[in-house]
């Protein structure tokens, strides 16, 4: 009958049973993490009764408040200098005729979301330790630079998918009526382009904001990020604290994700 | 930005106000755009395709100009080179007497109706319209004041804030045509602007086309590959094959006039009949047809043209006549199509060559012939053109 007319795999045996596990254990631990952030107790597995005060606790936590500005100082100077570099990256491989190599360029800017991370960070820890010791400077700008250089990718691939479904005779069209590159570049390019760079912008954002693996290689002493931070913790007495500092994180990234949804999906 | 001067300014072309008319001869003969032997390659110069080869054209000021021809045939391209989209491989580009071939579009006080519109999706339907005005950097009141009039010339004023995704295709095309007219160019170009468009919606465009050009004695360039919408709409129309103007005049010498078999094949429907030639006087010969008749037919150009010729008849420049009457063609009807307002008859001829008659309807019974009849074919005077190849 129905089933019949074409293969439908939601019809298959076992197929809810597969996707309700997956469903389970991707946000079934998620789930206890957020509720035990809640815990009045000192416990991450005895439930004593529903209270705020690791929230209070965390947020009073002077190396917390301090690890928090320093990822979002962070995240914001790289996902600012990665969408810049992106945007003219898209042009440039977007708005040209095709030329011999593009795809090798593309492969270029895309890398970097192959290469396993441990690898760039431990590359980037040599390569920094040695200008560490050439010009004494160790404050934020290697962990900004490391965070710009693996945030470009995130940023690019919206930006040039915006680029590609945008109708090249708009350009023609304002060249035709007297605006010249740059005009019609400002008025007509970057407008239509702004949903695409600030899709960019929160991707890279959020990625800087998260990451652990390269920021624990690079960072010097006392340059802790919360995702840092929170890893440190957990070495030692874990408090509901972690939880809360987790679940703050979480609601933060759920609002930043869902708007680059509503952000992509909107026409102009 | 340096613009020459009359970029900036109304008025730079002569504004006919009032209505207007259709015969060309009131209109000055200046050449607005001197196409002066354009060649364009794309990609290598010697094993490149070669979309133009030596073309040149003169486009008279105020006049609406035709490019006709089958896709691929680079009308697109001479359009494009005129705007300044793509620059010329060889060959000069003059815009009232000055070589424009090097500038590029912003520079040229020549606007473009795209054939997608290209209407700047994130502007208003007034924003779209006053974009050129300020990228010219005309004072805000005129760009208010012209936006206002380009509205009204349109009859679009009471969409002038509606985002152009936010109005019908007809609309959209209206816009485009304002929006290039604002600037008011030293000629316009329209890129197969009406070929989105819905038949019905077509024939208005076709007709307010002809009434914007008259109103805003603007030169128009228009690229098309309908013949039908050449005929009505152009005063003079040039026709485009594999890169090369083949031939170019008025609606009327282009249909009645063709010089070539490529033309008058393109251009409505035709009879092709071989013969030998003789000249019998100043541009005319005297055709002895494989087919029996002998006739006077009028020569492509000024020079002599005896021996072996092609000869164009069109099928309403013929009368069907009984097989058994005088006539200057004979053979057998094979099919006979009714079309409403006329019926083509179609015969073989006694030397195989076939031949339509198109027949204007008359109110009562059917035409009288039937197929398989032996008939004769008569030709008006003047019917035949010799054609070049």
């Amino acid at each position: 009958m129905a089933g019949k007319r074409h293969f439908d795999v939601r019809r298959q045996p076992g197929f809810a049973f597969v996707a309700m596990f997956s469903f389970f254990a991707l946000y079934l631990p998620m789930a206890l993490l957020v509720v035990y952030a809640f815990n009045a107790g000192d416990s991450l597995a005895l439930w004593e009764g529903f209270s705020f005060r690791w929230f209070v606790s965390a947020w009073q936590n002077d190396t917390v408040q301090d690890a928090t500005l320093r990822s979002v100082i962070i995240a914001v100077c790289a996902a600012v200098l990665a969408t810049s570099a992106a945007t003219m990256a898209a042009l440039a491989t977007t708005r040209t005729r095709p030329y011999r190599g593009q795809t090798f360029t593309y492969a270029l800017i895309n890398q970097p979301l192959m290469i396993p991370e441990i690898v760039t960070a431990v590359a980037l820890l040599i390569v920094f330790s040695r200008i560490k010791v050439w010009t004494d400077y160790s404050g934020l700008g290697y962990l900004i630079a490391a965070h710009t250089a693996f945030c470009v990718p995130f940023a690019y691939l919206p930006i040039r998918a915006r680029l590609e479904s945008m109708d090249l005779s708009l350009e023609v069209a304002a060249a035709d009526l007297y605006a010249t590159p740059w005009k019609a570049f400002r008025y007509i390019t970057l407008p239509l382009l702004r949903p695409g760079i600030i899709a960019g912008f929160m991707l890279a954002f959020v990625i800087s904001l998260d990451d652990v693996v390269i920021t624990e290689f690079v960072k010097s002493g006392g340059q802790d990020t919360l995702p840092t931070y929170m890893l440190g913790q957990l070495r030692r007495v874990v408090t509901p604290e972690i939880n809360a500092i987790a679940t703050v994180f979480l609601a933060f990234s759920v609002v930043i994700v869902t708007a680059f949804f509503l952000m992509t999906r909107k026409k102009t | 930005m340096a613009f020459p001067d009359r970029f900036d300014g109304l008025p730079a072309a002569p504004r006919c106000e009032g209505v207007y008319k259709v015969t060309g001869d009131t209109r000055g003969n200046n050449v607005a755009i001197d196409v002066l032997g354009v060649t364009k390659v794309f990609g290598a110069a010697d094993s490149g395709f070669r979309a133009l080869d030596k073309v040149s054209a003169s486009i008279r000021q105020n006049e609406f100009f035709t490019l006709l021809g089958p896709s691929g045939c680079g009308k697109t391209t001479l359009l494009r080179l005129i705007a300044g989209f793509e620059f010329p491989t060889e060959g000069r580009i003059l815009l009232d007497g000055e070589d424009i071939a090097a500038l590029p579009p912003f520079r040229r006080p020549v606007n473009t109706v795209f054939q997608s519109y290209a209407l700047f999706p994130h502007l208003t339907v007034a924003k779209n319209i006053s974009f050129g005005l300020e990228m010219l950097g005309w004072p805000a009141t005129k760009i208010a004041s012209t936006v206002e009039r380009m509205l009204a010339l349109v009859k679009m004023e009471p969409m002038a804030d509606r985002l152009t995704d936010q109005i019908s295709g007809g609309q959209q095309q209206r816009v485009a045509l304002a929006r290039a007219l604002a600037p008011n160019p030293r000629v316009l170009l329209l890129d197969e602007p009406l070929s989105a468009l819905d038949f019905k919606l077509r024939k208005e465009m076709q007709i307010e086309l002809k009434r914007l050009q008259g109103e805003t004695g603007i030169t128009f360039v228009f690229v098309t590959h309908d013949q039908e919408e050449a005929l009505t709409m152009s005063d003079r129309i040039a026709v485009m094959s594999a890169g090369r103007i083949l031939q170019v005049g008025s609606p009327r010498e282009i249909y009645d006039r063709p010089t070539e078999r490529f033309v008058a094949d393109f251009i409505g429907e035709t009879n092709f009949l071989e013969g030998e030639a003789k000249v019998a006087g100043d541009r005319l010969l005297e055709v002895r047809l494989d087919a029996g008749a002998t006739v006077k037919a009028t020569a492509p150009d000024a020079a002599l043209h005896a021996g072996r010729t092609t000869v164009a008849v069109r099928p309403e420049h013929a009368d069907l006549v009984p097989g058994d009457g005088p006539a200057d063609l004979t053979g057998v009807l094979k099919n006979i199509v009714y079309f409403g307002t006329d019926t083509h008859f179609h015969m073989t001829l006694d030397n195989g060559v076939p031949f339509i008659v198109r027949q204007q309807n008359t109110p009562g019974e059917g035409s009288g012939f039937s197929i398989g009849e032996q008939v004769g074919v008569r030709l008006h005077a003047d019917a035949a053109q010799a054609l070049k190849d």
